[in-house]
C-alpha cells in the first residue's frame, strides 16, 4: 500500500514536471501535428486511390473498395512509430540525470522508498504522457468514424495503436535506464536515441533470404511485431516481447541506480 | 541513539572514513569538525543510507543502516551539503513532495508541512519557486525539508555553509532550537561554528577521529598552545629579555613594529595561561603594554598540533616501552 502510494508521489511530480515545463507542450504538439499532416496527406492519397480502383472496377471489374486499414492507418501507425523513436528520449533523457545533477537523487535515496519505486515512478510518468499524446493523435482516426461513409474496421486500429503504445514504452523503459547513466540530460539524450535507432534496425535484418541466425536478430527488433499488431493479428507472441524488453529496460534502470551506491 | 562502530569507506583505493567510531546521545548536538576531504560528508551519508560502508557499521536508533535501511529513513532528516532542492517547484509544493515521500500520512500532511514552514521561517516564499530564492531561504527550505517528519535524528552536512553573517546566526538559531527533541549530528570546517551550537565536538582529519571532547574542554585544551600577541612600547633587547623571562614562555619573536611600539608574538606553554603573569613582567619591567590578545589557533594549528601531540604521546610511550 505504501509502495502504490510513494509511486504515486514520485509520478505526480514528474507528471507536474513534465506540464510546468516546456517538454510536454512540445512532445504534444509535434506528435498531433504531424500525426495530423500524416493523416490528412493519407486520407488525399487514400481518395484519389479509391477513385481509380472504382474507375478501373466499372472497366475492367475487380474490387470497388480499397481497405482502410491498408492504405490509410497501417502507414500512419508506422510513420508515427519513427516519430516516436525522436520524441521518446526528449520525455526520458532527463529523468534521471537531472536528479543527479542537482542531487536531489540524494533526498531520493535517503528517504523511505524504494529504488524500484522512484524508477516506477518516473517510467509510469513518461508512460502516460506518450499515452495521452496517443490518444490526442487517435483523435483524427476517429474523425473517420464521424464523417466517412465507409469506416475502417475498429480491431486492426485498436491492435495497432496498442502495438504503437507498447513500442513507445520499449523506448521509455530503455530511455529511463540510459538516463541513469550520466548527470548530463543531453548525453543521456543522444545515447537513447543511439540505443532506439539499433532497437529499430534489427528489425532490417529480416528479408526472404535471410538465414536463421539473421532471423533471430530481425525478431529483436522492435518495428518487427508492429507489423502484425498493425493488420489487425494480435499474436501473444508480440505482446510478450512487447512486456519482456519493457521490463529489461526497468530492471537494467533498477539494477543501475542500485549499483551507483556502490560505485559511488 | 547513533552508534558507530569502526566505520570504513574506501572508495576503490582511496580511503575516505578509517575506522571512525563514536556514540550520540538522544537530544545531543554532535558537531563533526574538519578540514575539506576529512570524510564528514562520507560519514554522513553512511549514516543516511546513502552509501553502504566498506567495514564496520552503523546503527540509527538501534537499527543497522546496511541491514534495515528503511527503518533507518523513516527516523532521519538529513541535509545534504548542496540542498535537494527542485528549482522548478514552489516551496510549499516541493515540501508536500518531501511529506509525501516521507511517509508522512495524508491527514498529518498539511499540518507537518505548516509547521516545518514555521520553524524555518520560511512562510513568506512559501509559492515562490525555489530557484528565485536566495542562498540563505534555500539553505532553509532543505533544513525545513530535513526536519518535515519530525525524525528522531538530524544529520546536516555544512548546514552554514555559503551563508553570510546574518544568515549563519540564523541557522545557528534555528539548529540549537532543535536540540532537545532531536538528536543533531551537524558537520563544518569552521571552529566557532561548533563552539556556539554543540554540546560535544568530534574532531576528523583524514577519515580518523583525532579528537572528541566538549567545545570548551577542547578550547581549553588547545588555548595555552596558543600564541599570544602583545604590543609594547620600549627598547626592543629589552622588552624580550622581559618576556622570555616570564615563567611558561617557550619563545618570543618580533613580528614587526611602528611608532615605537613593537609587536611581539609569544609562544606559551600548553595548557597554561600565562595573559596576567607576562602583562604584570611587561609592565614592572617598566615598558608601556599597549595590547595583549590571544591569537585564536586557525584549524590547520589545531589538527597540526592534535596531530604532532598524538604522535609524541605515541613515540614516547613506545620509548617507554622500550626500555
Ligand atoms: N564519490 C567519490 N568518489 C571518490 N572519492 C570520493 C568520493 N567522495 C569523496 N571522495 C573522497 O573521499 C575523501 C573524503 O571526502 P568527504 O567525505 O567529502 O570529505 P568532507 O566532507 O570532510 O570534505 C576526499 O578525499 C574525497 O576526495
Ligand atoms: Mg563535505
Amino acid at each position: 500500500m505504501t509502495a502504490l502510494w510513494n509511486v504515486t508521489a514520485i509520478f505526480q511530480k514528474e507528471w507536474r514536471h513534465y506540464f510546468g515545463s516546456p517538454i510536454a507542450w512540445v512532445a504534444l504538439f509535434v506528435w498531433t501535428l504531424l500525426f495530423g499532416i500524416f493523416f490528412s496527406f493519407g486520407v488525399t492519397f487514400f481518395l484519389e486511390m479509391s477513385m481509380r480502383a472504382s474507375q478501373q472496377a466499372m472497366q475492367y471489374g475487380g474490387p470497388t473498395r480499397l481497405s482502410m486499414n491498408e492504405m490509410l492507418i497501417q502507414p500512419i501507425l508506422q510513420n508515427m512509430a519513427v516519430v516516436a523513436l525522436f520524441i521518446a528520449p526528449m520525455l526520458t533523457m532527463r529523468l534521471f540525470a537531472e536528479e543527479k545533477r542537482q542531487g536531489t537523487i540524494e533526498l531520493l535515496a535517503t528517504s523511505p522508498l524504494s529504488d524500484l519505486q522512484v524508477v516506477m515512478g518516473k517510467f509510469l510518468a513518461a508512460a502516460a504522457l506518450y499515452f495521452l499524446m496517443l490518444l490526442a493523435g487517435l483523435v483524427n482516426v476517429v474523425l473517420i468514424w464521424t464523417y466517412a461513409d465507409t469506416t475502417p474496421e475498429w480491431q486492426p486500429v485498436a491492435s495497432g495503436a496498442l502495438g504503437l503504445f507498447l513500442l513507445g514504452c520499449c523506448f521509455l523503459a530503455m530511455g529511463t535506464f540510459v538516463s541513469t547513466l550520466t548527470r548530463n540530460q543531453i548525453v543521456a539524450g543522444i545515447l537513447s536515441f543511439c540505443l532506439f535507432l539499433g532497437m529499430w534496425t534489427l528489425g532490417w535484418a529480416d528479408s526472404p533470404t535471410a538465414g536463421s541466425g539473421m532471423k533471430v536478430v530481425a525478431y529483436l527488433g522492435v518495428t518487427t511485431h508492429l507489423e502484425d499488431l498493425a493488420k489487425g493479428v494480435v499474436d501473444l507472441k508480440d505482446i510478450v516481447f512487447y512486456l519482456s524488453v519493457i521490463t529489461f529496460g526497468l530492471f537494467l534502470a533498477h539494477q543501475s541506480v542500485e549499483s551507483q551506491r556502490w560505485r559511488a | 541513539m547513533i552508534e558507530v562502530d569502526s566505520l570504513t569507506k574506501r572508495y576503490g583505493r582511496a580511503t575516505a572514513v578509517d575506522g571512525v567510531s563514536f556514540r550520540v546521545e538522544k537530544g545531543e548536538i554532535l558537531g563533526f569538525l574538519g578540514p575539506n576531504g576529512a570524510g564528514k560528508t562520507t560519514t554522513m551519508r553512511i549514516l543516511t543510507c546513502y552509501l553502504p560502508p566498506t567495514q564496520g557499521t552503523a546503527r540509527v536508533g538501534g537499527y543497522d543502516v546496511f541491514e534495515q535501511p528503511m527503518e533507518v529513513r523513516r527516523r532521519v532528516g538529513y541535509l545534504p551539503e548542496t540542498p535537494p532542492l527542485y528549482p522548478d517547484m514552489e516551496v510549499h509544493d516541493y515540501l508536500d513532495f518531501c511529506a509525501k515521500i516521507k511517509g508522512v500520512a495524508a491527514r498529518e500532511r498539511e499540518a507537518k508541512v505548516g509547521a516545518a514552514i514555521d520553524k524555518c521561517r520560511v512562510g513568506d516564499v512559501r509559492t515562490t519557486l525555489i530557484g528565485k530564492l536566495s542562498k540563505g531561504y534555500r539553505q532553509r527550505v532543505g533544513v525545513a525539508q530535513a526536519i518535515l517528519h519530525n525524525p528522531d535524528v538530524l544529520i546536516l552536512d555544512e548546514p552554514t555553509a555559503g551563508l553570510d553573517p546574518k544568515q549563519i546566526i540564523e541557522t545557528r538559531e534555528l539548529i540549537r532550537g532543535l536540540g532537545g527533541d532531536h538528536t543533531v549530528i551537524l558537520s563544518t570546517h569552521i571552529l566557532p561554528e561548533v563552539q556556539l551550537t554543540c554540546g560535544r565536538v568530534l574532531i576528523i582529519n583524514e577519515g580518523r577521529v583525532v579528537a572528541e571532547d566538549s567545545p570548551e574542554n577542547l578550547t581549553r585544551r588547545l588555548k595555552g598552545a596558543g600564541t599570544l600577541r602583545i604590543e609594547v612600547r620600549g627598547e626592543e633587547n629589552a622588552v624580550l629579555a622581559t618576556v622570555r623571562a616570564v615563567p611558561g614562555i617557550l619563545a618570543a619573536h618580533v613580528r614587526g613594529g611602528h611608532d615605537e611600539a613593537l609587536v611581539i608574538d609569544v609562544e606559551a606553554e600548553a595548557g597554561r595561561d600565562v595573559r596576567s603573569d607576562l602583562a604584570g613582567a611587561v609592565v614592572t619591567g617598566g615598558h608601556g603594554l599597549l595590547g595583549l590578545q590571544q591569537m585564536g589557533m586557525s584549524l590547520e594549528e589545531i589538527f597540526l598540533h592534535l596531530t604532532t601531540t598524538d604522535e609524541t604521546e605515541a613515540a614516547g610511550a613506545a620509548e617507554a616501552k622500550e626500555a
